[in-house]
């Protein structure tokens, strides 16, 4: 009755199959766990960038000569060591590549995921322990994805700023660019939700990377799930305070 | 005193063949003992239908006793059923109640295809075990028991994994199909035993890239923990996450020396 569904071959010892020989860590991604190891490893570079641009824009509480310092700084990392900007466009170029692979991860894990489970459950599933959060990474992802690029168009290129309509954006200008962006209640609306997306995101993924990486220590594994919960609350908490103050007055007012 | 329960209304998956299409049918069970186990019920209502000239429902069982891992069942959603760290054949009819309706479909994965109803074929599994290979140990005459000290809380997590039956409810329970828990705990049984050492790492990456060929990847939901019915802890697929770096490092050392 049981047909035979995968040739069956002789018992050998281990590892006998000689693979495709490819450069290490193209070896190691194409397996899902390598490729796990490259959302664990991107994620925690891009947790990085999020608290710490969460931090810098903390100057805004500061007044507007103080962010627009803070922003000429970053221009200025190393120098005079390395010319105006290469610091910065050195690490631009690493969060471009970081998000680019955990992007490609993602998709091609996703892809795989659907393959392993061609017919889904014709019946209700039960989840007992899934959350929103991680049923739904895919989604707050593409919702933080499709932010970042509005986020760029309106504050980097200022396109969809106000100034950028009347023609004279000045990208120095960081404070006066932000007042201006955000004292619009609809895109106040849509930084608070898109951050919302980013801590159910990060609610998860900072737990997840640390099975991800193979970081399971009975002395710390209860504190993991704390860490993520802590480090989404404190970026959520951060960035979700300057659309607020802005439209309260308390920033630009 | 045992209780009886009535009006059970059963939605089961009949699938003739792995080609056809399969779809729900609507049994009923009038009365049943609670004493009676899921699979007894089962049982019970495939005689009726065998009294009645219709084809019983194929489903696998073994040794009801929750140690063959033979048995599975999608029972409303949940892998092996409502009951934590229970296999479907030590499920019992007092989890129920009189006039519940229950859904039983087959695991569903494409590593695991139907063969018939509720019989799914779990061969995959046999692949990533056998390229797990063996260990080397001494043979000749009988050794001494003990003969090797393993310290007891190496012994406790290395039988913590060994529990794993092969049932394949963490495929099953797993929302991406990714038999990671299964993988994982055959890699961490073995790996945290002084035995398994010699082919440590050459293990892990065969195993983890044979898993590769049939199975999703694991997003760290945990539904597979939930589901097992040894309880086994994704502790151990962090463990061999951890084990599949280091291999790919030291097997790819000691291929270079060749």
């Amino acid at each position: 009755m049981a047909q035979v569904l995968h040739g069956r071959g002789p018992v050998t010892a281990t590892a006998n199959k000689s693979r495709k020989k490819r450069p290490f860590l193209l070896d190691l991604y194409s397996t899902a766990v390598g490729k796990k190891y490259a959302m664990a490893i991107t994620g925690i570079g891009l947790m990085g960038f999020v608290l710490f641009h969460m931090i810098g824009n903390l100057k805004m509480y500061f007044g507007a000569a103080d962010l627009d310092h803070y922003a000429e700084f970053l221009k200025k990392l190393l120098y005079p060591l390395a010319p105006k900007g290469a610091v910065l466009w050195i690490l631009r170029g690493g969060l471009i590549a970081m998000a680019f692979i955990h992007i490609h991860a993602a998709v091609s894990l996703t892809r795989l995921n659907r393959t392993a489970r061609p017919v889904r459950y014709q019946s209700e599933r039960d989840y007992q322990v899934a959350n929103f959060a991680s049923r739904s990474m895919r989604w707050t992802g593409v919702t933080v994805f499709l932010f970042l690029v509005w986020h760029l168009l309106d504050l980097t290129f200022g396109v969809t700023n106000t100034v950028g309509a009347d023609g004279e954006f000045i990208r120095a200008n960081v404070y006066d660019n932000v007042v201006r962006s955000l004292d619009r209640w609809p895109v106040a609306a849509f930084y608070i939700l898109a951050n919302i997306a980013l801590g159910i995101h990060l609610f998860h993924g900072a737990w997840s990377l640390f099975q991800s990486m193979g970081w399971n220590n009975p002395r710390f594994n209860k504190w993991r799930q704390a860490f993520a919960t802590g480090f989404a609350t404190v970026v959520v908490v951060g960035n979700v305070s300057f659309p607020i103050a802005v439209l309260a007055g308390v920033v630009g007012g | 005193m045992s209780n009886h329960l009535k009006d059970i209304t059963l939605k089961i998956w009949r699938q003739s063949g792995p080609n056809d299409g399969g779809h729900f049918e609507t049994y009923k069970v009038d009365e049943i003992s609670d004493e009676a186990s899921f699979l007894e019920m089962l049982d019970y209502l495939n005689e009726r239908l065998i009294n009645e000239g219709n084809e019983a429902i194929v489903f696998d069982h073994d040794c009801r006793e929750g140690i063959c891992g033979t048995c599975s069942l999608m029972i409303n959603g949940q892998a092996h059923g409502p009951e934590r760290a229970t296999a479907t054949c030590q499920l019992h009819m007092r989890k129920f109640k009189s006039g519940d309706s229950i859904t039983i479909e087959p695991w569903r994965a494409k590593a695991f295809p139907i063969v018939k109803d509720l019989m799914v074929d779990r061969s995959a599994f046999d692949r990533i075990i056998e390229s797990g290979g063996f260990i080397t140990s001494p043979t000749g005459g009988a050794p001494d028991a003990n003969l090797i000290p393993i310290p007891k809380p190496v012994a406790d997590a290395a039988m913590d994994s060994a529990e794993c039956i092969g049932c394949g409810a963490c495929v099953a329970a797993c929302p991406n199909g990714a038999a990671n828990l299964f993988t994982s705990a055959k890699i961490a049984h073995l790996n945290l035993l002084p035995q398994g050492q010699a082919e440590r790492y050459k293990r892990v990456e065969a195993m983890v890239e044979t898993m590769d060929e049939y199975f999703g990847s694991c997003t760290n939901h945990g539904e597979c923990e939930a589901a097992c019915p040894k309880e086994i802890s994704i502790d151990v697929i962090a463990l061999a996450n951890a084990d599949y770096r280091k291999a790919k490092v030291k097997n790819r050392k000691q291929l270079a020396r060749n």
